[in-house]
């Protein structure tokens, strides 16, 4: 795993440098006092990994991750907790190590960055089908959660994201609802609004433009009525 | 008054010396700068900029196993940053002795 490391400080930079050294699947490319030098550099080379000082003169590291537009994993370094808050925003932030970091505490953040890097074909989709069970995992900060399909009431598109309905909570996935509609399946699931995805099997009525699941009325758009109707078992 | 140590350097080296030898020679190389500089900002009132250093500084004082000196500094951070320098001088006493302990290493 490649890897930069970004402190204003000497000493700061010679304790990760030391800490990466006993790592063996870490490899550091560079060293940078400045976040300024490390964003050229990442203009022209693709890095795995980022260790990076939150606390720099002019530039925090912060402002580092919102700069970058596809940034790489990033571990933060810092002397202080104040930020870890909004550290966690950042989807490329996977850890945060308070100085003096510690062979052990160190230890567990590659864990966390490996941990990451295995669940990131399912992270770039954020929701994924076993193709095994009836299930789905969805991708809620960082943890993959496991819904069965049949619990699943309606899927609502919200701009970059998602809402899932399902019959015991609702989760919000950063998603489109084109991408989830390609891992349900088509005999549960249909399309009736550009904005919906409902489960066919748990509408409980159907009235003139809208169908009815548990409480929630959901609208059914002309162009997909047609298929809509065409599914119900009419007497 | 609590003095320093290498327990965390050493720790971090695992008999590694070459890295204890280099280590020390970035503190000695890094801690005369920033305390002037510290020195600087605190004598011309820049107590944000103060606040940045001392931010830098205890760092170090971590490394070194400065754990009161370390608590201090977090204090005088925050004084800093509301406009309070009231703890210049228990703060000048820790880099005192810093810059002789570095001196003897």
């Amino acid at each position: 795993m490649t890897c930069i490391i970004i402190d204003d400080e000497a000493a700061a930079r010679a304790i990760v440098s030391q800490l990466c050294a006993k790592t063996p699947e870490l490899d550091v490319i560079e060293e940078f006092s400045n976040a300024i030098d490390a964003i050229k550099f990442l203009n022209q080379q693709n890095i795995d990994l980022v260790f990076l000082d939150i606390h720099m003169p002019g530039f925090t590291g912060i402002d580092f991750v919102q700069t970058l537009k596809n940034p790489p994993m990033v571990v933060l370094t810092t002397s202080d907790t104040n930020f870890a808050i909004e550290a966690y925003e950042y989807e490329a932030i996977v850890d945060y190590l308070v100085k003096p970091i510690t062979p052990e505490r160190f230890a567990k953040s590659i864990q966390k960055v490996k941990n990451s890097l295995t669940a990131q074909p399912v992270q770039g989709a954020d929701t994924a089908s076993s193709g095994v069970g009836n299930e789905l995992y969805i991708n809620i900060d960082r943890r993959l959660i496991k819904l069965k399909f049949e619990d699943i009431l309606f899927i609502e598109a919200k701009g970059d994201y998602i809402d899932v309905k399902t019959t015991k909570e609702d989760y919000r996935v950063h998603n489109t609802l084109k991408k989830i509609k390609e891992k349900l399946p088509a005999e549960l699931f249909l399309q009736i609004h550009r904005s919906y995805i409902i489960n066919f099997t748990k509408i409980i009525d159907i009235e003139d433009n809208s169908v009815l699941i548990e409480k929630n009325v959901i609208p059914i758009s002309r162009s997909n009525r047609p298929e809509l109707m065409r599914r119900l078992n009419l007497l | 008054m609590e003095q320093p140590n290498l327990s965390y350097i050493k720790q971090l080296a695992g008999g590694d010396t070459a890295f204890e030898d280099k280590f020390i020679t970035i503190l000695k190389d890094e801690f005369p700068g920033e305390k002037k500089e510290y020195e600087k900002a605190l004598q011309e009132k820049r107590l944000h900029d103060t606040a940045l250093i001392v931010h830098k500084l205890k760092h170090k004082l971590n490394i070194l196993g400065l754990e009161q000196g370390y608590g201090i500094a977090v204090d005088y951070e925050e004084r800093l940053r509301r406009g309070n320098s009231d703890l210049s001088g228990a703060f000048r006493e820790i880099l005192e002795t810093i810059e002789k302990y570095l001196k003897t290493i």
